[in-house]
């Protein structure tokens, strides 16, 4: 394979070429700027650059940025500096570069309110003006409790998502770290703040007369949502979908996963700023939705993989799950335990606790319960929207 | 002999390999470029693959001292770059009003550079010579101070709201290593060149054995990289890494052993040296070692 490229005669020379390898990496779902381009000439100035190898170290060196790119790069190095002048192939799907940019929060806002390419019906937009807080009136008040109430047994529509996303922040925001060993001026602190003093006392000749204060901050929490989508949740799974997506638009730091017989990673589809798309994306991510659960080899896979990157001591671990398992219940307490370990908050949201006269008694539910930092019913937006008081205690 | 301009990425390795580091091409190329663009390196690997010995190394080819900056949750600007001294400043302030110094007099004087205490980041661009900063485990350390760092790298400049802004006299030669604790920013990704650096395959494992520990029997340090290995291939919660495999011959040697599979009493109290963890001890039993010790011979 590996015969160096012939380019046009006419081709404006090494600089253009480079521009060209930048933009066929940035096709190919790298991000890379003008500097790059800049540096990787600057690179070649500085090694043998007529031998291929050295080139393709140095440029990995200056393109790739993760270990995910430096997999890649070969690939694309050969794809596009020895293929013998044959056309690189391009794998990204072809949907606009400023979409696979994450967008800032208040552009995720306008979006979800908007509601783009949602299919309106009449009684939707009439539903959208009395959500809005200025709206007027108890009709308001009595709309939005029958919504609140509906046991959500239809399709997830961007306007529940909306709604969740309110109440994700808020329960965001109840989530707060208050350990930290960076300390800020504050009114009412614990230490003495230095700096501000010696500034003060300069002026008392040296006699302190106030001490300014300073304190921990406190920081939100990162939110990871387990969401169980097995056969046993279809119910309520419609329910927790709304609220993850709406957790996922209000917290940039929030990540998401679905479980039945597997574990899917969803945070990048909810993620997307179109939200029908986000739900479309997500779809195909949840095939298998409705089969079977193991919510033990899920959590542990979950442990082993994901949490040593994502999951922290400043993170709280959010399970969506009725805690019906295929799997033994042993499995779910290891599981459980060493995620624990990791310094995390476990909380686990089980519809079925609602009920009248319920007991965790499925075994799996019962090896959990030790581990659990926190246990409760919710199976509609209301519930969730209740527990931020109980959060803000943890 | 410091590295010179004309110098390739192998004489960068080779002289690398004199002070005992063996590095594969892609990591010597990266170092070789981000001494010859003066860009920082962002080495990201697991844990005991070596990447902050990376910096110890490089600071010995370029024979310049290493000022190290160690990362953690919460580190701010008053541990990373400077602070002031204030137990002299107040005794200084009180000193001053007995002699009937006037304010703006002793302000000036307190917030001088005499009151000034160094943290690595501020020593490192102040040097007279170009130092190797190695700004460990940055992964650690939050975002606010990610952002902080970013300034610094691009700017090379600090700026003390009281003294004003210092520039660097020299550039220092950066280093960053992470471990994936927390995924970094891409803006401080994009700043900096970036190798990973992956556990070591057999032949360099061996070469890297060779280089630090000459006396070890040809036999046995063939054992022992085949053992640690096939170690590495076990499910385990903390993969040994290569200065677990040195301490490893390091105790077989002060041991006497010759044999990794000669007594299986020895090599199950020598795993202290590989396995750290309870479960990781427990999961490999005599049995497990003995298999592996064996194919490793």
């Amino acid at each position: 394979m590996s015969r160096v490229t012939k380019f046009a005669a006419r081709d404006p020379g090494p600089a253009a070429r480079m521009a060209g390898f930048m933009a066929h990496l940035r096709h190919n779902g790298m991000r890379l700027g003008v500097g790059e381009t800049e540096t990787a000439l600057s690179a070649l100035a500085r090694i043998k650059a007529s031998d291929p190898e050295q080139t393709r170290l140095a440029l990995r060196a200056v393109c790739a940025g993760s270990l995910e790119d430096t997999e890649r790069f070969d690939d694309l190095f050969n794809a596009y500096w020895l293929n013998g002048g044959r056309v690189a192939h391009k794998v990204m799907p072809s949907s606009s570069p400023s979409d696979s940019v994450k967008s800032s929060r208040p552009a995720k806002g306008q979006d979800c309110a908007s509601g783009t390419g949602v299919p309106t019906t009449p009684d939707a937009g009439g539903e959208d003006d009395v959500l809005t807080p200025e709206g007027d009136g108890k009709l308001v008040a009595s709309v939005v409790q029958a919504k609140l109430n509906k046991d959500l047994r239809d399709l997830v529509q961007p306007e529940d998502i909306a709604e969740a996303e309110k109440i994700a922040h808020r329960l965001g925001a109840a989530l707060r770290d208050r350990r930290s060993r960076r300390r800020k001026l504050a009114r009412k602190g614990d230490q003495i703040h230095f700096r501000k003093l010696i500034r003060q006392s300069l002026s008392s000749g040296g006699e302190p007369l106030d001490l300014p204060k300073k304190r921990r901050p406190e920081r939100p929490l990162k939110i990871v949502t387990l969401c169980d989508v097995s056969g046993s949740m279809t119910l309520y799974a419609q329910v927790f979908l709304a609220f993850v997506a709406g957790l996922m638009r209000a917290d940039d730091t929030a990540d998401a996963y679905l479980f039945h017989t597997r574990l899917v990673r969803i945070s990048d589809a909810l993620r997307d700023r179109d939200a029908l798309r986000s739900l479309a994306r997500m779809s195909v991510l949840a095939d298998g939705f409705g089969g079977g659960s193991k919510i033990g080899a899920c959590l542990h896979q979950f442990t082993r993989t994901y949490a040593r990157r994502f999951v922290d001591g400043r993170t709280v671990v959010l399970i969506l799950s009725d805690g019906y398992d295929t799997d033994t219940a042993d499995l779910m307490g290891t599981a459980l335990a060493s995620l624990k370990k990791r310094g995390c908050k476990i909380i686990w949201l089980n519809p079925l606790k609602g009920w009248d006269g319920y007991e965790p008694v499925a075994r799996g539910m019962a090896a959990a319960l030790p581990h659990l930092d926190l246990f409760k019913p919710a199976n509609r937006l209301a519930d969730l929207a209740a527990l931020e008081t109980e959060f803000a205690r943890l | 002999m410091p590295v010179k301009d004309t110098m390739t990425y192998q004489t960068l390795q080779s002289a690398m390999a004199d002070q005992g580091y063996i590095a594969d091409d892609d990591l010597a190329m990266a170092v070789h470029l981000a001494l010859s663009l003066g860009r920082p390196l962002l080495l990201e690997g697991a844990a005991g693959v070596g990447k902050t010995e990376v910096a110890r190394v490089l600071a010995a080819v370029e024979e310049t001292q290493l000022i190290r900056l160690q990362c953690y949750e919460g580190l701010d600007a008053a541990q990373a770059i400077y602070e002031w001294n204030y137990q002299r400043q107040l005794l200084s302030i009180r000193a001053a009003a007995e002699d009937g110094e006037t304010g703006r007099a002793v302000e000036e004087r307190i917030f001088s550079e005499e009151f000034l205490l160094e943290r690595p980041l501020l020593k490192a661009i102040r040097q007279a010579r170009a130092p190797v900063l190695l700004i460990d485990e940055i992964d650690r350390a939050d975002e606010e101070f990610e952002a902080y760092l970013l300034e610094i790298l691009s700017e090379f400049q600090i700026t003390v709201p009281e003294l004003g802004t210092i520039k660097a006299t020299t550039r220092p030669i950066v280093i960053l290593t992470a471990n994936g604790t927390r995924d970094l920013s891409d803006a401080l990704r994009r700043r900096c060149l970036y190798a990973h650096v992956a556990y070591p395959d057999p032949a360099m494992e061996l070469a890297v054995l060779r280089a630090r520990c000459p006396d070890v029997e040809d036999q046995l340090a063939a054992q022992i990289v085949g053992f640690v290995q096939s170690l590495r291939r076990e499910d385990l919660e903390k993969k040994p890494g290569i200065a677990e495999m040195l301490d490893f011959a390091a105790a077989l040697m002060g041991l006497g052993i010759a044999d990794l599979t000669h007594d299986p009493v020895v090599l199950q109290a020598s795993l202290a040296t590989l396995l750290k963890t309870q479960t990781d001890r427990s999961n490999i039993t005599t049995e497990i070692a003995q298999r592996l010790a064996g194919r490793a011979a």
